[in-house]
Formats: structure tokens, sequence, C-alpha cells
């Protein structure tokens, strides 16, 4: 599970209001380098809830000195847009589960995909 | 048109680990030539199915065939809203369109792949309220039906709903008379 992903998670649980962000807890994390496309990454940021970016990448211990708040004028800013490229595309947790901020409920990660699925009575 | 970009490698699907999945057959291939000329937009993707096994062998296909895709378990796209609201560029949906009694529609395993319940609707007519939702102002939506779900009545639907579609591509395949739909936004002139 890349961070874009992550990013774009949401739980559902029954009852809950705010399931996001999904906390991460990770026990295997890899990096992986991807093709850096700057076009890509533009057309990506503002799709993104930022702060919950930062977090993700903080909680895996891949911040990257991702600045706290959106840069202006990051469509030039090749250095800025090769950090966030690389939390957002190169960071990928293999195993571990993502927990619901409100349930507590764990939606487990294993090789490298989240399994979001509801039992009956949850959903 | 498929020359330009070569069959996906996918052997693995439907054996071994994978046997719960259910291989690519003609509606795969109908969607891969309908969207061809997208293929630029198609940078890094994700995916969802209800099937775990099918979600395990989408990530193999993309290794072998040196693609990105991050597949999701989850339904439909249960999970990914509503923070995909209004952001998706290309949606596309190969939905169980094949009629079969209600009961069989719901499972998590391979016949999830298939069964779409009555007039082989019941699925696609839960996902059909999420196109105007997720589809972005520029988004295009692709959607696999056969005559039996009557895809005049599907663009009827999404047109009620501020969409614009028609079939853009068709093939018989057996029994199967497969469409290809494309939807986007109805934009004002």
């Amino acid at each position: 599970m890349k961070l874009l992903t992550h990013n774009m998670l949401t739980s559902h649980v029954k009852g809950v209001t705010k399931g996001y962000p999904l906390l991460i807890k990770a026990t295997e994390v890899k990096v992986n380098e991807v093709e850096f496309n700057p076009k890509f990454v533009c057309r990506m940021i503002p799709k993104l809830e930022w702060s919950t970016l930062v977090q993700a990448a903080d909680q895996l211990g891949h911040r990257e000195e991702l600045p706290g708040e959106l840069v202006p004028d990051y469509e030039k800013n090749e250095d800025f847009l090769k950090k966030v490229h690389r939390v957002l595309l190169e960071v990928e947790v293999i195993e571990g589960c993502l927990q619901c901020p409100e349930s507590g409920r764990e939606f487990p990660i294993s090789k490298g995909i989240p399994n979001m699925l509801l039992n009956e009575d949850e959903a | 048109m498929r020359s330009c970009y070569p069959t996906p490698v996918y052997s693995h699907a439907g054996r071994g680990s994978f046997q719960d999945v259910y291989e690519p057959a003609e509606d795969s291939f109908l969607l891969i030539d309908a969207l061809e000329k997208d293929a630029e937009r198609l940078l890094h993707m994700s995916c969802t199915d209800v099937n775990p096994a099918a979600a395990q062998c989408t990530a193999r296909t993309a290794s072998c065939n040196r693609v990105s895709l991050q597949p999701v378990i989850t339904d439909l796209v249960e999970s990914l809203l509503p923070r995909l609201c209004g952001k998706v560029d290309v949606l596309l949906f190969n939905p169980p369109y094949v009629v079969t009694p209600s009961e069989e529609v719901g499972s998590r395993g391979i016949e999830a792949a298939w069964a779409g319940g009555e007039r082989g609707r019941e699925v696609t007519d839960r996902f059909l309220p999420l196109v105007a939702q997720l589809l972005s102002s520029e988004g295009l939506c692709y959607l696999i039906t056969i005559a039996e779900n009557n895809p005049e009545e599907i663009m009827g639907l999404l047109c009620q709903s501020g969409l614009e579609g028609e079939s853009c591509l068709s093939t018989r395949a057996g029994n199967e008379r497969l469409s290809v739909l494309r939807f986007h936004r109805n934009q004002q002139r």
C-alpha cells in the first residue's frame, strides 16, 4: 500500500462518523524506486489531504523533510516534487494494519494490499 | 487497435493460488481495446475487488506487466469514499453482468466475478449512482454491459444524474452481446 492509496481510504464501520485518516501500524515497509514524473505528481497534489500525507510519512519514519504546509508554486519546485514523489509512490507498507481512528477496528494489510471489507454486523 | 500495446501477461490467473480468480476473457479484452487512447492518463491506478484472491492476482498481473496498480479489497469503492468524490479521471468497471438467481449475488469468491442477479444488473445498479459522485470534471467512465442488462436504460439512468454516454465498442462473444459504454459529464456548451 502506497501512501497515495492511504490518503484516499476511510473506515465505514457502522456508527463511525469520522473514519479518517486511518492510523498506520506497519510491521514491514519497503522503499521501491519509481520513475519520477513531475506532471503526475503535480496532478495528484490538489487531490491530496496534505496533513494526512505528512502524518502518514512521519508514522513510517519517511517524512523526507516534507513541510507541514503545502508550498506555494510547487509546480516549478522540482526538489519539493521529488520529495512528494518519494513519499507518495516509493514508500510502501507491505505488512501491518490500518486502524480506524474512531472505532479502533483494524484492517489488515497483507502483501501490500489493505483489506477494508467489513463483516455483515459492522456494515 | 490492440497492436499499439501488447496483450498483458496473465497466465497466473485462474491457476495455483489464484484458482478462485476469474481469468480475463472477451469482456476484459474489449475493455482494454476501448481504453487504448486513455493509456497516457493511466499512470498510477487504484483498483478494487471484493475477492481477496483477485486483488492479489491483480497485483501480480501489474508487476508482471510493469505497471503501477494499487489494489484495495473493498466493496465497489466503499472505502475510497468520500475522498475520491469528484477526483476520478478514468473510472473502469467490468461488473458481474451475467443474469443469475439473486441468491448468487453478494459472494466474495469467484462467483462475484459474474453473478449479476436479475437482468444481470444488481451490482451495476449499486454502482451507477456512484459514477456522477466520483468523476472529475474531465472524467470518463467505462462500463461493460451485455444486451440483457439493457444498456439503453443504463444510459438513460446516468443521463438523469448529468452524465452523457454512448456505446463506444461492441462485440459478440459466444452468446454474449458485449458493449463498452463510455460516460462523461454533460458539458454545458
